[in-house]
């Protein structure tokens, strides 16, 4: 296979992650070991509470690991400075914005942050950085709308494009389908499979969009009660992984779909 | 950018109105002094009367400079918080600044009487009012500071800043009561707030400090604009978030202590001032909005100015008053024409 002798980007060993308070540590989940490789799109799932967002915090050094390492670039994510990490890792998170005043031309551009001078003035290599975004996803169009006129599979698209715009060798994003119907779902994770092809970025993405993600990604890490299991998406079936996702009572995987099934 | 030429016509705009409203301000005042002289004295050219010089030169140049400074700085302090609190309602005191300066003062001027009359004389002067606001809204600062090295949700900042406010108009509670009617008197004109009693050499302080609080404020620009996105994602590109807080609240307090340490606490304009230039600007860019809510601010103020003075009368009214006359109804029909609160 041609992909053995890709380039690694996010490699994890025997992490563990979880909360720390001052009497005891909570442990999430443990022994995560996932090398995702360049240019791979790679669906994170599991079920509510599993630890999806913890896994996902601590990869983006928002929370501590609490053992194990975490390598980009075959160098320690603690050994990052703030502003080397944002040249390397760009994130789209759930949560909204401050401020919707902004033009969409406006927010991509923040997403050069890391490159500007003191004051924040684009340069022209910014200026195209931004459109080149802008056109990856779509929105040229929509350039000079403001966020607040948007809807909310263009502004989910907007902020794909603001990390796009952080010229970044990961993009990762946490549930970037709720609040989304299923045609803009499937337009979101099809965007950015093409995305993960066209500029050979690895793109990590959490979503409840099991089906679509078996359809779309070139790897999944899935998240059970006992182990995090990462492999491409046709072994996962035929391990049956997904058989151990959810209580059995309500719903099972039918291997031939590739979906669930309501139990009858 | 698409918009940069008509935001350019604006500011031209706004730099006119500023020179407009600034000579409209000095040649106003309780004694008549017809314009050609107002500008002749400027100039050092003829005049008919020379008390009229000395009355533009020492009394209304040094007024409208300090309202200019008043306006811009309190201005930009209110737009400072609003990004950093998130929050539209959040003003340059919602940290407790101006009561801290309340306080301060309040001590001076009514704890003379509790703490016997040996300082009176002592303490009641304008220098001891000025350092004693200082200090008060230093204190309140410093305590804000520690509590937001401790508390990492800005929005328990607020409200701490909110509770550090009721404590204090509290002791200053308890502290008129026990007050003489003469010292409560002192202590409220104190309140309304006032422009005009600033020398060229208590202004030239005033400057200094004003000067300082903005170079910061020009520094914080690129974080101002980061945190527009909120904190995780200012974050994850890079800002240092705890090092852009720490320098916006220290041009904060600089900015609005040492005004109202030496103008009194004014009302209004560090919380209307960022809005007003918002809905006129239609942007959150704070590259665009930083200059703009300091002309606005300074043209804003001396307008009030201007109309606290009640052109040839002896009287001048509360700064304070008028302020918050003026432009709460602008506000309000800002926000009925446009239905909307941007932020």
């Amino acid at each position: 296979m041609s992909s053995e002798n890709q380039h690694i980007v996010l490699k994890t060993e025997a992490l563990s992650i979880g909360y720390v308070s001052k009497k005891a540590q909570t442990i999430v989940a443990s022994n995560i070991n996932i090398e995702l490789k360049k240019g791979e799109l790679v669906g994170l799932i599991g079920a509510n509470g599993i630890g999806k967002s913890t896994l996902l915090r601590t990869l983006t050094r928002v929370q501590p690991e609490l053992n194990g390492n975490i390598a980009i670039n075959e160098k320690r994510l603690q050994d990052y400075s703030n502003l080397e990490l944002a040249k390397a890792l760009s994130i789209v998170l759930t949560e909204s914005l401050v401020s919707k005043n902004l033009t969409v031309f406006e927010l991509v551009a923040l997403g050069r942050q890391p490159y500007t001078n003191w004051v924040g003035n684009l340069s022209e290599d910014d200026v195209q950085m931004v459109n080149k975004a802008l056109e990856q996803t779509n929105i040229s169009d929509l350039k000079n709308k403001k966020c607040f006129e948007l809807s909310d599979g263009q502004f989910q698209k907007v902020m794909i494009s603001r990390a796009l715009a952080q010229d970044t060798d990961i993009i990762i994003l946490d549930e970037p389908t709720t609040h989304l119907d299923m045609y803009h779902k499937a337009y979101v994770l099809k965007l950015l499979q093409k995305l993960a092809k066209d500029t050979n970025k690895t793109i990590l993405f959490s979503s409840h969009e099991i089906d679509l993600a078996i359809q779309l990604c070139d790897k999944l890490v899935v998240m059970t009660d006992n182990q995090v299991v990462s492999d491409e998406p046709c072994n996962l079936i035929l391990k049956g992984t997904f058989d151990k996702l959810f209580p059995k009572d309500l719903i099972s995987f039918d291997d031939e779909t590739g979906s669930f099934r309501v139990n009858k | 950018m698409p918009d940069s030429k008509t935001y350019k016509l604006s500011f031209l705009v706004l730099i006119l109105i500023l020179l407009g409203c600034f000579f409209i301000n000095i040649s106003f005042g309780s004694v008549y002094i017809p314009f050609k002289d107002v500008f002749n004295s400027l100039i050092d050219g003829k005049i008919e009367q020379e008390s009229w010089q000395y009355i533009v030169q020492n009394y209304r140049l040094p007024k409208a400079f300090t309202a200019m400074i008043v306006g811009s700085g309190l201005g930009i302090s209110g737009l400072l918080m609003q990004t950093l609190f998130r929050n539209p309602l959040a003003g340059p005191f919602v940290l407790g600044l101006s009561s801290g300066a309340s306080l301060g003062v309040a001590l001076v001027i009514l704890g003379s009487g509790v703490f016997g009359g040996v300082f009176a004389a002592f303490f009641v002067s304008k220098w001891s009012i000025v350092i004693a606001a200082s200090l008060g809204s230093f204190l309140v600062l410093l305590a804000v500071l520690m509590v937001s090295i401790k508390v990492r949700d800005t929005m328990a900042i607020l409200i701490i800043g909110l509770m550090f406010a009721s404590m204090t108009a509290a002791i200053v509670s308890v502290l008129s009561y026990f007050g003489s009617a003469e010292q409560l008197q002192q202590y409220i004109f104190w309140g309304f707030g006032s422009l005009g009693n600033l020398s060229w050499h208590e202004l030239f302080i005033l400057f200094l400090i004003y000067s300082m609080g903005m170079v910061i404020s020009i520094v914080c620009i690129k974080s101002l604009n980061t945190l527009l996105l909120g904190e995780n994602y200012a974050k994850s590109l890079g800002l240092n978030i705890k090092r852009s807080r720490l320098s916006i609240i220290v041009a904060t307090s600089l900015l609005a202590g040492t005004i109202t340490a030496f103008a009194g606490p004014i009302a209004f304009i560090g919380l209307a001032i960022p809005h007003m230039t918002r809905q006129i600007f239609n942007t959150s860019n704070n590259k665009i909005l930083l200059p703009a809510v300091f002309l606005f601010g300074a043209i804003i103020m001396l307008i009030c100015d201007t109309i606290a003075q009640l052109p040839n009368s002896d009287y001048t009214l509360p700064i304070n008053a008028i302020t918050s006359l003026i432009g709460a109804p602008v506000v309000i029909w800002l926000l009925v024409r446009k239905r909307k609160m941007m932020f």
